[in-house]
């Protein structure tokens, strides 16, 4: 840059400012772009066009893709019904774990089994789901039960086995941001409740469980979208059996090759994804104001 | 409810532990503990695909670390400097690549990968000076690109929040004091943001080396350990994979333990 002074030098400077804040975004951005937006309109343009003979993408515009996705409907009726459920499942179990962890634990014991629930989370879903079949598999509980005389067992590769894998893998995630909308809560206010004569049951309905729903529905929406795209889960605990879209993507994509019917169920999965979103936000606006609960 | 807290804690533990402790079983079923050895340990270690596997996943999830790391940061310190409009831009991009599905994620890179590879691979033999011009495919660089997607966006949200509760008096006392901008940065919000930075490239690290499902996708013809352990799983469960299970699972507790701890590092420790 010039040493010049007066105006030139304070050009100088904002241009070298704009300079700075392109450079460390730059990086970012190209990233953003050729790996988020780029691959996100493919697949919109793929979900449009025709399968080629070979398995390839052959360039059109029609929408025979979207019209041809009954043919999965049975992924999508599985998802569409194991993902509010677990989704739900998690919710139930999760919530009295994050009011206890907020609201009746001592400061010092909290930040420890906030640990113990943030590391499950990090810690490979594909190892955990793992630990699942090795106990519900025929070696497992069901041999247990043999040995006291209930025989033929089976838990593994159904429905409920399933549930049940989702419940564990997501509910850490359920639990941190119902935790963190918990954690704010400003207690004079379950003071005043108690002291206007309130029944503990009237307050928790109608200060506490409000006040968290933002918590609720952030974590409400995150697993349930997670959901719509598992494939872990219905694979190795459902084997096969319970299909998710999770598994038609995989089957369209990796096997049997056809990518435009696949894309078009992906983008399925993204507006139904955002419906979901914007659904949560809606109510959690609505019934307690615009506090949003991020999870990082 | 503190029965139920103590239930669910024991339902999260109890499962993992129960890997773990089958690691060291001597005997090959699953079913009965027939005795403690490290053998499992031992023949894990001793197959040479699971080591290249293993290898693979090392490679992958410290460069893509690395990268998200580096560019996440610069991508935080960039959007504390701009207007309001464009930062919602970004958080839009960087919420989408954290919540939308692996599946989804490793499909749309995997399409986009392939239609830029027909187009560049030609384009690349056509310009060749002599020679076997280079072929791009999908290996380590589409892995590492979409992992570190995810890792980015992640390390930007950790660092922006730091940047956020940044004392700002600091950086004004230190400007009053005519240090230069890059001594500013290098003296107080560096070892201010650094446990983020930390943090966020341990659990981007985390990430990619457990991530199974973008992976799978966009890994053409390369392996990494969870793709592995995911064939292997297939095939039957056995003590070898325990092992395997035992090892991903401490070097995970290890790292993210290391990441929290970062993350409630207040000052720098200097």
């Amino acid at each position: 840059m010039s040493a010049g002074i007066g105006a030139d030098s304070m050009h100088g400077n904002r241009f070298r400012h704009n300079f700075l804040t392109a450079l460390l975004l730059a990086p970012a951005t190209v990233w953003l772009v050729v790996f988020l937006v780029l691959p996100f309109i493919a697949i919109a343009v793929f979900s449009v066009g025709e399968r080629a003979p070979e398995g390839g993408y052959q360039a059109a515009f029609t929408l025979a893709q979207y019209a041809n996705l009954p043919a999965r409907a049975t992924a999508f009726w599985n998802t569409m019904v194991l993902a509010p459920v677990g989704a739900l499942a998690c919710l139930i179990v999760a919530y009295p774990v994050a009011y206890y962890l907020a609201l009746q634990v001592p400061q010092r014991w909290r930040l420890i089994l906030l640990a113990l629930v943030v590391i499950p989370f990090w810690t490979s879903l594909l190892m955990r789901t793992y630990a699942w079949m090795y106990i519900l598999g025929g070696r497992g509980i069901p041999a247990l039960l043999a040995f006291v005389g209930i025989e033929d067992v089976r838990l593994i590769n159904t429905p409920g086995a399933v549930l049940l894998g989702i419940v564990y893998g997501y509910l850490p995630l359920m639990i941190l941001p119902i935790y963190v909308s918990l954690e704010r809560l400003d207690r004079r206010l379950l003071e005043a409740s108690a002291d206007l004569g309130a029944t503990p049951l009237s307050t928790f309905l109608g200060v506490t469980l409000k006040l968290s729903l933002p918590g609720v529905m952030t974590g409400f929406s995150l697993v349930m979208i997670l959901l719509l795209g598992e494939y872990l889960i219905p694979t190795l605990l459902g084997g096969g059996k319970v299909f998710f879209i999770g598994n038609a993507l995989v089957d369209l994509f990796l096997q049997s090759r056809n990518w435009p019917f696949g894309s078009a169920i992906a983008i399925t999965l993204v507006l139904v994804s955002v419906v979901v979103l914007i659904v949560a936000n809606r109510i959690s606006n609505r019934v307690a104001g615009a506090r949003r609960v991020d999870l990082i | 409810m503190r029965a139920f807290v103590i239930a669910v804690f024991a339902f999260l533990y109890l499962p993992i532990v129960l890997v773990v402790l089958f690691s060291f079983n001597a005997g090959h079923h699953a079913s009965e503990f027939t005795g403690f050895s490290v053998q499992w340990y031992g023949k894990a270690l001793s197959n040479p695909f699971l080591v290249e596997a293993l290898k693979n996943s090392l490679f992958i999830a410290t460069t893509s670390a690395l990268l998200a790391a580096v560019f996440g940061t610069a991508a935080a310190l960039g959007l504390a400097r701009v207007g309001a409009r464009t930062r919602a831009v970004f958080d839009a991009l960087l919420g989408a690549a954290i919540v939308v599905p692996g599946v989804v994620i490793g499909i749309s890179t995997l399409v986009a990968l392939v239609q830029l590879f027909a187009v560049v691979n030609p384009f690349l033999a056509s310009i060749w000076p002599g020679g076997q011009p280079p072929r791009l495919s999908l290996g380590y660089g589409s892995i590492i690109a979409a992992h570190g997607l995810f890792s980015m966006a992640l390390v930007t949200m950790i660092v922006g929040t730091r940047l956020g509760s940044l004392d700002r008096n600091l950086v004004e006392a230190s400007s009053d004091l005519y240090a230069t901008p890059l001594t500013t940065f290098r003296s107080i919000v560096l070892p201010q943001i650094m446990p983020a930075v930390v943090a966020g490239f341990l659990l981007a690290f985390t990430f990619s080396f457990d991530d199974f499902i973008i992976a799978f996708f966009v890994a053409g013809a390369q392996t990494t350990l969870p793709i592995y352990v995911f064939a292997s799983i297939r095939r039957g469960v056995t003590p070898e994979i325990n092992a395997i299970a035992t090892i991903v699972l401490v070097a995970s507790v290890l790292l993210v333990v290391l990441a929290q701890w970062q993350l409630r590092q207040r000052k720098p420790s200097n």
